[in-house]
């Protein structure tokens, strides 16, 4: 059974960490997650992130979070990727499979999939 | 949508964007019934907003002139004979928003709930600094779970960090299985 014991243990392993994650995060991944990217099928792509940065050891420099409605709900789940000194990529019509390639390629890799970004399916 | 759990997700992430800083999430099972609240102390409506809440072209949304997330929830518990309530203040201030969906379990329209362990362990990832508590009673027995709880054990470290989103979903999962409650049988 999980118990806050466990949860103590956590604690006791990430108060290093904590410190050296602030000011980090060079890479952010924002999830649209408004009515549309629910019903699209965001969760799952979000918890595919959430979860592929932390198994590939990123999280020191990737952050996850979530954001309203991005205004292209017809091409849902939509993801975009903020980098500094780079210009915003915009995923479209994420899975959690998708999301996985993202986290190798890109995330990792630092190549844009450039078949899955909106301006390859808008030309 | 495929599940009530992803318009709780939906839902809850307005009272998120009425900077509350508690949200309650409470379901209560019965054999035929399932009672679906969302609290929160955030900003609240007017009385306008809060009529104009279930109608699908009032939204606050700035992109399109189309709000479908209330008028989903209550569609979803109208079409098994259900309703939804909201009521609302923005003063006193801060008089925050309850918003109530009630639902015939064995009406042959009613959506499953589906993975409710996601929709609240993503919940809490994407606000980590508001307070949750979320609450579900069943027959079986219940399964809760407080953020001020964990945060009193966790100290300074968040709960965005993926450890503890694993724990919460262990411990949430774990939770349902203890009271038998089959996660699946709502797919």
């Amino acid at each position: 059974m999980k118990s806050l014991e466990e949860l103590a243990a956590i604690r006791d392993r990430m108060k290093d960490k904590v410190v050296l994650r602030e000011g980090n995060g060079q890479i952010r991944v924002v999830v649209g997650m408004a009515t549309c990217g629910i019903a699209a099928g965001a969760r799952p792509v979000l918890n595919a992130f959430v979860e592929g940065v932390s198994k590939e050891n990123l999280s020191d420099k990737v952050t996850v979070s979530q954001t309203g409605c991005i205004g292209v709900c017809q091409f849902e789940p939509v993801v975009e990727v903020f980098e500094a000194g780079k210009e915003k990529v915009t995923y479209i019509k994420m899975t959690p499979e998708k999301a996985a390639e993202v986290i190798e390629k890109h995330l990792k890799g630092g190549n844009v999939i450039t078949e899955y970004t909106i301006g390859n399916a808008i030309s | 949508m495929k599940e009530l759990s992803l318009n709780i997700l939906d839902i809850a992430q307005n009272s998120v964007k009425a900077k509350a800083s508690c949200i309650e999430i409470n379901l209560d099972e019965t054999d035929s019934t399932l009672s679906i609240s969302i609290k929160d102390d955030g900003c609240g409506m007017t009385s306008e907003q809060t009529a104009n809440v279930t109608d699908p072209f009032f939204t606050t949304r700035t992109t399109r002139n189309v709000g479908l997330g209330v008028p989903l929830l209550k569609l979803a518990a109208e079409q098994t004979g259900g309703e939804l309530n909201i009521s609302s203040s923005v003063s006193p201030e801060n008089h925050g928003t309850v918003i109530e969906a009630v639902f015939n379990k064995n009406h042959i329209d009613f959506t499953p709930l589906g993975d409710i362990v996601s929709t609240v362990t993503l919940l809490i990832q994407g606000a980590p600094d508001t307070e949750w508590k979320f609450t579900h009673r069943t027959g079986e027995g219940v399964v809760s779970l407080d953020t001020a709880e964990l945060r009193e054990v966790l100290g300074d470290v968040p709960l965005d960090s993926y450890e503890v989103v694993r724990w919460m979903e262990d411990y949430l999962r774990e939770g349902y299985s203890d009271i038998n409650y089959n996660l699946k049988q709502s797919e």
